[in-house]
């Protein structure tokens, strides 16, 4: 023990627990290619109303959101879109 | 007489089902109740040997199942414990040999003279596992403190509970409080805080489990630590409140007085 703190190394148990948190976040949700296609499909068509997105570098994932309380994890979609225009017209209609 | 259907399952093979089903059945025979084990492992069986029955199959599950003998006939006595019985499973089928409503059939036969029926599963969710929870209404979940008997047992939960359990127990095997202790090892609360489904025993790294099965004898009721901890199994499924052998908390008691002498 005093050497685990010594180096302050992380101890196993807890890597394991760790690890174990955000794997078993991404099997429960259990999504499948196809749907997380489809998803993406729709977010693009959605933003595009609004404003010029890049869609060859959209990326879309499901992984563990560190929630107000520590010990639930909550699964979590992130997307990341990366803006080329802002339509001014849409901007406007809003 | 109602009885209970109970499968013991765990999704990853070798974190101890087989001797899981023999500890528990042997255990609640000796208290007097009617038992009825069987081996859903078709092709794969175990249970015969961990019960030291293997000389005396004569018929087995697929037989049964086929017509080409009664229940009885296939349903071995263990002369060491009475109302202890074993229905064996087919060493030269595979598992499609039989079907999820064949299983419900064969215990809903056997319902009717016993208090206890234990299915062990086999390993994996394929049609084996199909096999085994068929006809059972309560499960036990067997997992050993790793990443990856842990992330199975998961997904056997998930399993389970999308197939309309819902009473499913823990038991965490091969436990080494010593590692727990050095934080190299989750503990039985890290284990139950990741798979949120009650506690039902905690069974300690043994090395007399070895030996029990060498012998084919299960050690349930004997004195050594795994004997114990199946011992409390049994009592808890006979509705005893039971205190959890807390191995964990007793060597930490020991590691706090060394660390006051360390202190000094």
């Amino acid at each position: 023990m005093r050497f685990v703190n010594f180096f302050k190394r992380k101890s196993s148990c807890q890597v394991a627990k760790d690890r174990l948190k955000i794997l078993l976040i991404s099997d429960r949700v259990n999504c499948s290619p196809e749907m997380m296609e489809l998803i993406k499909k729709d977010i693009t068509k959605v933003i595009s109303k609004y404003m010029k997105i890049d869609t060859d570098h959209m990326e879309i994932q499901i992984c563990a959101k560190k929630g107000n309380n520590t010990k639930s994890r909550m699964p979590a979609l992130y997307a990341s879109i990366p803006i080329l225009d802002i339509h001014k017209q849409s901007g406007q209609a809003l | 007489m109602e009885s209970n259907v109970i499968v013991v399952t765990s999704g990853k093979g070798g974190v101890g089902k087989t001797t899981t089903t023999a500890n528990v059945g042997t255990g609640l025979a000796k208290l007097g109740k009617k038992v009825c084990l069987i081996d859903t492992d078709i092709g794969l069986r175990n249970l015969d040997v961990v019960m030291g029955l293997e000389n005396r199959i004569v018929y087995n599950l697929v037989d049964v199942i086929e017509g080409s003998c009664r229940i009885k006939q296939a349903l071995i006595r263990d002369k060491r414990h009475q109302g202890l019985y074993l229905m064996p499973s087919a060493q030269t089928r595979d598992k499609s040999a039989v079907s999820p409503g064949q299983m419900v059939k064969v215990i809903e036969h056997l319902k009717e003279q016993f208090d206890y029926i234990i299915l062990d599963c086999p390993a994996g969710i394929e049609q084996g596992f199909q096999n085994a929870i068929a006809g059972a209404q309560r499960a036990i979940v067997v997992t050993t403190p790793e990443v990856s008997a842990i992330r199975d047992a998961d997904r056997i939960i998930g399993l389970l509970e999308a197939n309309g359990f819902s009473q499913m127990d823990l038991i965490i095997n091969r436990l080494r409080p010593e590692m727990v202790r050095r934080g190299d090892m989750m503990s039985s609360d890290d284990v139950v805080d990741i798979l949120g489904i009650p506690l039902l025993g905690i069974i300690p790294d043994d090395e007399n489990v070895v030996i029990s099965t060498n012998q084919g004898e299960p050690l349930v009721g004997s004195s050594s630590p795994a004997g114990l901890a199946y011992n409390n199994v049994v009592g808890r499924l006979e509705g005893q409140e039971i205190p959890f052998l807390n191995f964990e908390k007793s060597i930490s008691f020991f590691a706090r007085v060394t660390g006051i002498f360390h202190r000094v």
